[in-house]
């Protein structure tokens, strides 16, 4: 078997966790695998069966409704979060890094409690589809709309590429499928998903999803720890053995105080900004429900986080040294102990060790239904952007239908899949790992600081938020492609022009100094009435009064 | 919203009490994590050592690990800390706020 490069382990930095990439070797047909995979695919689509008879209207296909409880939505919200890749990368970070496998997890679990402080109920109060209702809510239509839809379908391709592929990879390496019928696999389903059973569909497929992973880890990490007697000195002391005593401790993943601020900024802030998990907070149906949805997804991918750490010193123990997943031919030419299917296949060899064939089956069906799931998610953000931002208010300036807009979000759906499988097939061998970088970081800098300055300053204007936020957007562009990752790692320079993997705290600044500079030097009109709209604006979103009306088309 | 409305409510006692309160909460807890957090990753920046410390002479278990165990806690923590006070006393004073403001339209 050829060396499988997965670029998680590599200088490609943090992110390459949320990106499977890399060549990666074709394996045998799964056959348990693809029938609890098969069920799991029926069932959905029953699902969606189920939802397309109750999506029809606008609010039902973006919102599902507004019905959702908190509990569910914010099992929803964990499972947008907690996709194969993260399942899998940060398990397999664990495995071989040990301690900074935690440091990465945590960095994406603290930007939930700010976001429940901050936006999540201001969000509900104010918006109606997209986080876009917001960011113009007193501003005008049409250049705020623009951005923000922009920032969406930027940060939304960007991920969407990412996880396509990823799922192409894994499937290949799950179930022996080919890595172009894989891709198109899961670009049709998610289309089905969406365009039938909108956000109704897309919700249950990832509790389902959610519900399954969840299980899963969590019999992983008992099965793991009952070979301990559930004490973790003697499981942490047993993989000290197995590798060295530095998976204890932190490595190289923190490095510098620059990069450390940048990081956590990128995380905390992005994690705020990513549309397709704001979008999650107009499925509820007030600021209550909002508030609950993210103390509940704050408790699960917390708890998930603490699962895939004892799953991978779970795999360091019962997986890494073990002849059965030891890749001999290449271990025959670089020594060590090199797993088949490389570090991203810990959890999955784990998996296999604690739970046989069958529980190996479950597990790869589970990753498969992980990426369905977080694709049709990221999907239907991207077209609520184009149908609800950019076609609905930019285009007929509001003079639309719901059902004409809802039509619209269909046709952008199934154009948006097309496009995933073709970048999907396009990237298969290119180095992505910098992709959820750039958008975590585009997140963060131009549709972050949009938002937030939207509900708390009443200083704001359109001309600071367009010239602001977008300068916000090009800064962190800019920067990942002159950074590491870009110019040296996929350009293949010598070195980086800019000497940071993370651009967040510069960009982010730029976009918050650029919003201020250019809000208070503005003295037109507009911006005068724009100011004024503020307190109208400031005082439902704090009560909702008024929210109630605007959601009931 | 109308113009009158908002000049009442803005100047109403329950609604100037909602926002002092509850930004002053929001931004408390706010501040707590981003402590925690900034805290925890710039200990390791600056010295890595701190955390790849055994909790004891003889154990392999290192500080860092109920150190961080305990951010992933926190986390959860800050937010039933908040929806717990949310769901209680400021929907209460939002409700009534929402009771004034129908009554007057």
């Amino acid at each position: 078997m050829k060396p499988i490069i997965f670029l998680l382990l590599g200088s490609a930095g943090i992110f390459a966790g949320e990106a499977i990439s890399g060549a990666v070797e074709k394996q045998p047909l799964n056959i348990s695998a693809i029938i609890m995979f098969l069920i799991f695919v029926g069932a959905t689509l029953a699902i969606t069966y189920w939802a397309a008879k109750r999506t029809k209207t606008a609010k039902d296909f973006y919102t599902a409704g507004g019905g959702i409880t908190g509990f569910q939505n914010g099992m929803a919200i964990a499972g947008d979060y907690m996709s194969a890749a993260s399942f899998l990368g940060i398990s397999a970070l664990v495995y071989g890094k040990g301690y900074d496998g935690l440091i990465y997890s945590i960095g994406f679990l603290v930007g939930w409690p700010i976001i429940l402080f901050m936006v999540a109920e201001q969000l509900r109060n104010l918006g109606k589809y997209t986080f876009a209702d917001v960011a113009s809510y007193r501003l005008r239509q049409m250049p705020i709309r623009t951005l923000a839809a922009f920032g969406s379908i930027l940060t939304v391709v960007l991920y969407l590429i990412a996880q396509m592929v990823g799922a192409g990879k894994l499937i290949q390496l799950l179930f022996g499928l080919d890595y172009e019928i894989a891709v198109v696999l899961v670009g049709v389903l998610m289309i089905l998903y969406v365009t039938f059973g909108g956000m109704l569909a897309t919700t249950w497929v990832q509790i389902i999803k959610a519900f399954l992973l969840l299980s899963g880890a969590t019999f992983m990490a008992i099965a793991v720890m009952a070979h301990y007697n559930f004490n973790f000195e003697s499981l942490f002391a047993t993989a000290v053995q197995m590798k060295d005593v530095s998976i204890m401790a932190p490595g190289k993943l923190v490095s510098d105080p620059i990069s450390a601020l940048s990081l956590g900024i990128a995380l905390m802030f992005g994690t705020a900004g990513l549309p397709h998990i704001l979008m999650r907070f107009f499925t509820v149906s007030d600021a209550k429900e909002a508030r609950k949805s993210v103390f509940y997804a704050t408790g699960f991918i917390g708890y998930f986080y603490i699962l895939t750490f004892i799953i991978g010193f779970g795999a360091i123990v019962m997986v890494f040294q073990n002849p059965q997943y030891l890749d001999l031919a290449k271990q025959a030419v670089d020594g060590g102990y090199p797993i088949l299917g490389g570090d991203n296949m810990a959890a999955i060899h784990l998996s296999h060790a604690v739970g046989g064939d069958f529980f190996l089956g479950f597990i790869s069906a589970v990753a498969f239904a992980t990426i369905l799931a977080v694709v049709s998610g990221l999907t239907l953000a991207g077209a609520s952007a184009i149908s609800h931002d950019l076609y609905a208010s930019v285009i007929k300036k509001g003079k639309t239908d719901g059902l004409m807009e809802m039509k619209v979000s269909k046709i952008a759906t199934v154009i948006l899949g097309i496009v995933a499988i073709f970048l999907g097939i396009i990237f298969e061998d290119q180095n992505i790992a910098f992709m959820v970088g750039l958008a975590f970081a585009i997140a963060a800098s131009a549709n972050f600081p949009i938002l937030f300055l939207s509900m708390y300053w009443s200083k704001l204007t359109t001309r600071g938020a367009l010239f602001g936020g977008s300068l916000g957007l090009l800064t962190a562009a800019v920067l990942v492609v002159l950074g590491p990752t870009v110019w040296v790692d996929v350009m293949g320079n010598a070195q980086a022009i800019f000497p940071y993997k993370y651009p967040a705290l510069f960009s982010v600044s730029a976009a918050f100094i650029g919003i201020w500079f250019f809000s208070i030097t503005d003295s037109s009109d507009e911006a005068a009435k724009e100011r004024e709209a503020f307190e109208a604006q400031y005082i439902r979103a704090q009560t909702g009064i008024g929210a109630e009306g605007a959601t009931e088309h | 919203m109308k113009q009158d409305m908002v000049d009442r409510l803005k100047n109403d006692p329950d609604f100037l009490k909602l926002v002092r309160v509850r930004s002053r909460f929001a931004w408390t807890l706010t501040i707590v994590m981003l402590v925690i957090y900034f805290g925890f990753v710039l200990t390791i920046a600056f010295d890595p050592s701190i955390l790849g410390t055994p909790l004891c002479d003889g154990l392999v278990t290192t500080v860092g690990i109920p150190v961080g165990i305990a951010v992933i806690i926190s986390a959860f923590l800050l937010t039933g800390i908040y929806v717990r006070r949310a769901n209680g006393e400021f929907d209460e004073l939002t409700h009534r706020i929402k009771m004034k403001a129908k009554g007057e339209v």
